[in-house]
């Protein structure tokens, strides 16, 4: 494969001919840039922060990602790019630091590439809520890329980049990966550091990630997972070993809870669904039907203890250290609230109001206290699974990319769109989204994997087998399938 | 559980945020709707249950040893709107003194 | 009508760690500003906190030192309000789970000690400063320094068990001594170490419900405590007096005029909204760790100072003095060793805390300079009586100022070590015998002539007596003579 066509690879292709001297590092890195980018960029406007002179400062000849471009979402740290998290409040600047994640997929030979569009703190399903304006969806322009983090997933969709970083609080990587046809993992909570992730819900948030190979999520896990001592909630010891990626789903059993899109889920959601148990079963899986909690519950107990946390995380943007300040801030009062009122956008501001009233005199028993109750709840139905099966599948989301605009006037409808990812940040579970195909009109569909605590080995091996069609095997260095690029239109 | 327009301006003001009077009525209405939908919650049976605490091990305990994560005070105060003389500004704090 | 007030107190004990509560910074005093700041204690986005082992440790020592109970699992939270000078504009602490509960503090009182109770002591991080109000240019401004942003606080909460003022003054005197004993914090109430805010109510005496009380804040001194406490006592008598109410305020004490302001109380009506801090997994003490802090408790300020009366045959005054420090208390009893206590007391009490005071050491550097056990020497030869108080008095001088033992410091001025009492004796009695003129002249009043028998008693020793003694052992002589 000559230089100009290097965006295709996956992401171990690329770094094998980075370190074997067959292709130059510049060649890896701005592939994307000089190639797709051209084509879509104007258009999906997935990235949010470029800068070439950045991208031209590390030159990684080693490491298992050496040369590869990774396109890091606006609110994970980075020295080199601002990070913003879509935010007016936020706007220009510039961390003094590197988030953890971002030093380890240097230090793995990474180079960030950009900086990916999203919802304004992370706060959205449709990457509509940024200051930047929305981002769009590689296979049809008319729609949304999912969100929060729709910069990265459709960045890795249209072919800037073969890893993005994104951060899932409620869905965030999973639901935006779904609508843009590409793999989207959200670890186990702890498993990724949070140091320099720009908390939404800190009991919640994870970074994830966005690839297009089986493969390449493996490498990139593998890269950044482990403990860190800047963030007290890490899990202690080492991570799961993911490179048994290719070991198929033979005897592995998976759960089937059936009652979650008997009604309110697009038919060709469910039909993507059964198509993908019916192929993990001819690869040597077994179905375990079982009823589940309906999702209804996490989404509820989750608005509480995510807006709760933000309430309270948001805090510091009061422009006294960074950041915007409102010019009329005569008085402290006025430099709070009108900067606040002003870098805020109008969902963030909801959000805050939600969470400071759930926790506020009064209502915090009622309202706070009883989703954590709730949360433990959702824990234990699916510890209970668990006991059950090795993996859950279920819809990555409800329905197909739905337009822009369609869901905006709406919150409670756009909060819904994350029923059945949430589960899972209230869990502390990993999941991934898969794409299993095109919809008839052309929309990719997904499913959801979600695994127990460090259950990481087993997703992969599921999504191994999906994506190689049942036939893991074919996934080996140059033999990788083909990813269904997107085509404009 | 509905959020009135004055039940909205009390949290506003201790998230110091300013609703414009215009939106106050939407604000109450979409904040009341998700309420109601949190609600549901009521149907578990919950009382039984601890609140989720998400963190299995105790909390890491760090050696009582200087790190090398300090900021220059120029870089530090570099992104903020207004400082001087190594100090950070903000309007004129006043201890709220009757007199 | 008769009043009684009930005073509770809040205590801030700023902790001596070298590094913050939840990050790696200097938690020194005096840096320029903004210089000992991070990602975490300066709040930028995406900073987590980590906890400093050392700051638990020294809420355990202090809970055990006062018996509290222990939490093995306690939680840290988030009190959320906004200020300046609070970089996340929520304060990390500790509210349903702290780690210490109950226990109580031995004061000593006039009327003899007393154990005031707590309610909890628990680890929390101190605010920023700010300065206010300044200008920039022709704008009133307010300057924030996030260095103290961070540092490591233990808050200590005690019952309202405390009547009068003079109460609390003994209570903080005791707390300060305590936490400087255990190492733990300077507690140097100037430079904000030691903080201290009150809550007080008057009820008529025998009444048992409480009254409405304020909050005063402020109290930055121990006579500060005390003034405060007094000044809002005699307020809202008067009010209650004059048939008026007390409103639920907060109050800010002005040392500097001796004056009470209200705070305006819808400012300071907070919803502090506190839930656990999700960023800081439980904090969980394991007992052996329990164990290893109650080993390495030292004996406590009040046990030593009841063994001391006792062990060494001290007043209750010298007792108390001699264990107003760890330091000093481990200086006597080095020194006291083989000796008289009480003499060893009397020393320590005048000569070295004078000498520290004067030369403005601290009892370390003065124990460099001149170690118990060299003092000891000294004390020893004059409970032998080998030498007269004066002159042990110029040695001692010596001491501060030379190397050498008490024999090495005679030999080098020049002063026989035995040239003393038992030598001189012979020398004095023979030169009074030899003069009786000048004798008479001065037992008639005419002391003047001292000096003349000085002279004489120097001249039979060969120069080699100390004129102080000389004049001394004279003086006693004459006074028998005189006297018989």
């Amino acid at each position: 494969m000559s230089a100009p066509e290097a965006w295709r690879l996956s992401a171990t292709a690329l770094a094998a001919r980075v370190r074997g001297g067959e292709l130059a590092v510049d060649d890896a890195v701005e592939a994307g840039w000089r190639g797709p980018a051209g084509t879509w960029e104007a258009e999906v406007r997935a990235v949010v922060h470029a800068d070439p002179a950045a991208r031209a400062a590390a030159r990684p000849r080693e490491g298992p990602l050496a040369g590869v471009p990774v396109l890091v979402k606006d609110n994970i740290c980075t020295t080199d790019y601002p990070t913003t998290c879509a935010s007016r409040i936020l706007a220009g600047y510039r961390p003094p630091y590197d988030a953890t994640v971002v030093s380890r997929l240097r230090a793995a030979g990474a180079v960030v590439v950009g900086k990916g569009n999203m919802d304004e703190f992370a706060m959205g399903s449709s990457t509509e809520y940024s200051c930047y304006g929305p981002t769009r969806n590689p296979y049809d322009l008319d729609r949304v890329p999912g969100g929060s983090s729709g910069g990265p997933a459709a960045a890795v969709a249209y072919g800037l980049c073969p890893l993005a970083l994104g951060s899932d609080t409620g869905g965030s990587v999973r639901q935006p990966a779904a609508f843009c046809g590409v793999l989207g993992l959200k670890p186990t909570y702890g498993r990724f550091s949070r140091y320099g992730l720009v908390a939404f819900g800190s009991s919640l948030d994870q970074v994830g990630i966005f690839a297009r190979h089986t493969g390449d999520l493996a490498a990139a896990y593998a890269a950044l997972a482990g403990p860190d001592p800047l963030d007290a909630t890490t899990r202690p010891g080492e991570a799961p070993d993911v490179s048994g990626w290719r070991a198929g789903v033979t005897g592995l059993s998976f759960g089937w809870p059936a009652n979650l899109w008997r009604e309110g889920v697009d038919p060709e959601v469910v039909g993507g669904l059964e198509e993908a148990a019916a192929r993990l079963e001819r690869s040597g899986a077994t179905r375990v039907t079982f009823d589940f909690l309906p999702g209804e519950y996490s989404v509820a107990a989750y608005y509480l203890v995510a807006t709760a946390e933000a309430s309270s995380n948001l805090a510091r943007f009061d422009g006294v250290r960074y950041g915007f300040r409102h010019a009329d801030s005569a008085d402290l009062r006025a430099l709070y609230t009108r900067t606040r009122s002003e870098g805020f956008g109008p969902e963030v501001q909801r959000r805050i109001l939600l969470g400071t009233y759930a926790l506020s005199a009064g209502y915090y028993d009622a309202y706070y206290l009883t989703a954590q109750r709730a949360r433990t709840r959702i824990r234990e139905e699916y510890r209970a699974a668990f006991a059950r099966c090795d993996f859950l599948m279920m819809p990555a989301a409800p329905s197909l990319p739905f337009r822009l605009g369609e869901k905006i006037e709406d919150p409670l409808a756009m909060y819904l769109s994350d029923i059945f990812t949430i589960g899972a940040n209230l869990a502390g579970i990993p999941g991934l989204s898969v794409p299993v195909g095109l919809s008839r009109a052309g929309l990719p569909l997904a499913v959801q994997m979600l695994g127990p605590e460090d259950g990481e080995p087993v997703l992969l091996r599921a999504a191994a087998v999906l994506e190689a069609g049942g036939e893991v095997a074919r996934l080996e260095g140059e033999d990788t399938p083909e990813f269904a690029w997107p085509t404009k239109r | 559980m509905a959020i009135d327009r004055a039940e909205v301006e009390r949290i506003a003001e201790l998230a110091r945020l300013e609703i414009a009077p215009e939106r106050m009525g939407r604000m109450a209405t979409e904040l009341s709707a998700v309420l109601e939908f949190v609600a549901a919650l009521g149907r578990l049976d919950l009382a039984r249950l601890a609140p989720s605490t998400f963190a299995p091990a105790g909390t890491p305990l760090r050696a009582d040893e200087l790190d090398d994560r300090r900021i220059p005070a120029a870089e530090a105060l570099s992104a903020a709107t207004e400082h001087d003389d190594g100090f950070f500004l903000v309007p004129p704090i006043v201890e709220n003194v009757n007199p | 009508m008769a009043y009684e007030a009930v005073i509770g107190l809040e205590c801030h004990i700023q902790l001596a760690t070298r590094t913050k509560m939840f990050c790696g910074c200097p938690a020194e005093f005096g840096a320029a500003p903004n210089s000992n700041v991070c990602p975490t204690c300066l709040g930028l986005p995406g900073a987590l906190p980590r906890t400093n082992r050392a700051a638990v440790d020294a809420a355990l020592r202090l809970g055990l030192a006062v018996g509290c109970e222990l939490r093995p699992v306690s939680e840290f939270a988030r009190k959320n309000y906004f200020y300046p000078d609070m970089p996340k504009n929520y304060q990390i602490t500790q509210y349903d789970r702290p780690l210490c509960e109950g226990g109580a503090l031995p004061v000593a009182l006039e009327g003899g000690a007393r154990r005031f109770g707590l309610i909890r002591i628990h680890v929390e991080e101190d605010t920023g400063k700010s300065f206010h109000p300044e200008r920039h240019g022709d704008r009133p401004v307010s300057r924030v320094d996030f260095n103290r942003a961070g540092v490591p606080l233990l808050e200590l909460v005690s019952r309202p068990d405390f009547r009068a003022p003079a109460e609390c003054a003994a209570f903080l005197t005791a707390l300060r001594r305590l936490v400087r004993w255990l190492g733990i914090s300077d507690a140097d109430m100037e430079k904000g170490h030691l903080r201290c805010d009150a809550n007080v109510s008057l009820r008529p005496l025998g009444q048992e419900a409480f009254g409405t009380k304020t909050e005063i804040k402020n109290l930055n001194s121990i006579k500060g405590v005390e003034k405060g406490l007094h000044a809002e006592i005699a307020r809202q008598r008067a009010l209650l007096e004059s048939g008026g109410r007390i409103e639920q305020s907060t109050l800010l004490y002005d040392a500097d005029h001796d004056r009470l302001a209200v705070m305006r109380s819808k400012e300071y009506a907070h919803d502090y909204r506190y839930f656990p801090d999700p960023d800081l997994p439980l904090l969980v003490v394991e007992e052996t760790w329990i164990e290893d802090a109650r080993g390495a408790l030292p004996e406590l300020p009040w046990a030593r100072e009841a063994r001391f009366a006792t062990q060494y045959g001290l007043p209750g005054y010298d007792a108390a003095v001699l264990t107003e420090t760890r330091e000093l208390a481990d200086y006597y009893e080095d020194l006291a060793r083989g000796l008289d206590g009480k003499l060893a007391s009397n020393w320590v009490m005048t000569e070295v805390l004078r000498a520290v005071k004067e030369e403005s050491l601290t009892l370390a550097a003065w124990s460099a300079k001149v170690p118990a056990g060299r003092l000891r020497g000294l004390l020893a030869k004059v409970a032998a009586r080998e030498l007269p108080g004066p002159l042990a008095k110029q040695v001692f001088a010596w001491m501060r100022d030379e190397d050498g033992t008490v024999d090495e410091l005679l030999e080098r001025h020049g002063v026989r070590a035995q040239g003393s009492v038992a030598e001189l004796e012979p020398l004095v009695v023979a030169v009074i015998e030899a003069h009786p003129g000048p004798v008479a002249q001065y037992l008639a009043g005419k002391t003047a002539t001292l000096g003349f028998l000085v002279g004489q008693v120097m001249k039979r020793s060969g120069g080699q007596a100390v004129p102080q003694v000389v004049r001394e052992l004279l003086e006693a002589e004459l006074a028998r003579r005189s006297g018989s």
